[in-house]
């Protein structure tokens, strides 16, 4: 569960202060979201308000301890709320970030070099660590690729394999931005039955509409502020909508 | 395929791969120091037959073995002419096919092991150092990160290139230095955004001394 209060993030520019996000307050509890809206509408800065990879300029966003699949380890009771802006390294754990572009992410020489790299926190030998890269990779089917360069991966897998690499560090949020944007519509089928099926809380930004409408709530981003907030049926109208009419 | 300078490293089992990377660079520093001081016309001979011998132990074959020696054919097909011309034929073959061994043997070190276990042993060699202040850990990173970084920087540099020649400006350096330069950037400041994310420079801080 995270939990937006009054957050808002400017930046500084030519001109002087530019909005990128209007204060926002949400409580985000549901198991699939999804955030929709046009380019430059603030997707993305939201989307890394949300385990601290950008920290509001004024307000605060916070993730619970006990938040999805991590709460067998935690329990209900000690659980508290972390701060991004001063809990940063912890709330990452927490919440996985997917991005984009895997390429960028994918950061050792081959696939299984990279899942392991996620594992060292958790598994400080390295036999243990990697078995337990090995294991990650066949969760997504990607165990042939183990010693492959990351670099002589298609599209898709590099997409797979980054994907992997974040859960194989078992955050109980998985946010992710624009994830099926630079796949073939068969990659793309494969990443979203992919998502829906993950035990975490998945929260993805996305110009894919057919992955936002299986959410069970959509936000609908428009010049910085959440325009709409609701089923994603609804959501999807609305924005086709704000698209198609005139627009100030 | 896309170029890698780590293409070398050629998954295995064999008797080199399953030694520890600090011997085989021992090993390799202790033939290199021989075969230098020697570096006679038998003792070239049997420096090349054993390296040939290792890199086959490595699991290097004939296309590798040619990749090896055509990178090196033109540097030591001058280097001979010189030696030859010089000192005589014997003194040529002597310096060229001891270098041409010494690569092979260093092919073969790249061959049989892995980029995370030639990290490993950097770990291990800087330890000593962590009571100075250095992160042993954090050297490694940044050693896999620009491993890594090659052919990334390699493949943006073909793409803008090619987008400038797509609008006819290659003539015009600026026209793909420019986006060029900017998208590596770009690129560095997403990766440094990824292993955030990933908590990976926590990983350093919360390591234990």
């Amino acid at each position: 569960m995270i939990e937006l209060e009054g957050a808002c993030v400017t930046a500084a520019t030519a001109e002087g202060r530019t909005t990128i996000l209007e204060p926002t307050t949400l409580r985000l509890t549901e198991r699939r979201i999804s955030i929709i809206g046009s380019n430059g509408s603030g997707k993305s800065t939201l989307a890394r308000l949300l385990n601290g990879l950008i920290v509001p300029t004024s307000g605060s966003v916070s993730v619970r301890t006990d938040s999805g699949a991590s709460a067998r380890d935690t329990g209900a009771r000690n659980a508290r709320w972390l701060d991004t802006r001063t809990h940063g390294a912890q709330v990452r754990r927490l919440v996985g970030f997917a991005f984009t572009d895997p390429a960028a992410q994918l950061v050792m020489p081959t696939a299984i070099e990279d899942i392991a790299l996620s594992l060292r926190r958790t598994h400080p030998k390295k036999q243990a660590r990697l078995t337990a890269a090995r294991q990650a990779l066949a969760e997504f089917g990607l165990e042939a690729l183990a010693d492959r360069s990351v670099h002589t991966l298609s599209g898709g897998q590099k997409q797979l394999l980054a994907l992997a690499a974040v859960l194989a560090a078992r955050p109980a949020i998985l946010v992710a931005d624009e994830p099926t944007t630079l796949l073939d519509l068969r990659n793309s089928l494969l990443l979203r039955e992919l998502l829906l099926r993950l035990p975490q809380q998945v929260i993805a930004v996305t110009h894919d509409l057919d992955l936002a409408a299986q959410a069970d709530r959509t936000l609908v981003i428009d010049r910085a502020r959440v325009v709409f907030d609701g089923p994603p049926e609804a959501a999807i109208d609305f924005y086709r909508q704000s698209v198609a009419g005139p627009r100030a | 395929m896309t170029f890698s300078p780590l293409g070398s490293y050629l998954p295995g089992t064999g008797p080199l791969h399953r030694l520890r990377p600090g011997a085989k660079l021992l090993g390799l520093f202790a033939f290199a120091t021989a075969a230098m001081a020697l570096r006679s016309v038998p003792s070239t001979l049997i420096a090349l037959a054993l390296t040939i011998a290792l890199g086959f132990l490595a699991g290097m074959r004939g296309r590798d073995f040619a990749r090896v020696g055509l990178r090196f054919a033109l540097i030591g097909a001058v280097l001979f002419a010189f030696q030859a011309w010089q000192h005589g034929w014997e003194r040529g073959f002597a310096v060229v096919g001891t270098l041409f061994a010494l690569i092979l043997a260093a092919s073969s070190l790249t061959a049989s092991t892995s980029v995370d276990d030639l990290l490993d042993t950097i770990v291990w060699a800087l330890g000593p150092l962590r009571r100075l202040g250095v992160r042993p850990e954090r050297v490694a990173l940044a050693f896999s990160l620009v491993l890594t970084s090659i052919p990334t920087v390699l493949g943006l540099a073909r793409e803008t290139r090619e987008a400038a020649r797509a609008r006819g400006l290659e003539r015009q350096p600026r026209a793909y230095l420019v986006p060029f330069v900017l998208r590596v950037v770009a690129h560095a400041q997403l990766t440094g955004e990824a292993l955030q994310a990933r908590g990976i420079d926590d990983d350093a801080d919360a390591a234990p001394h």
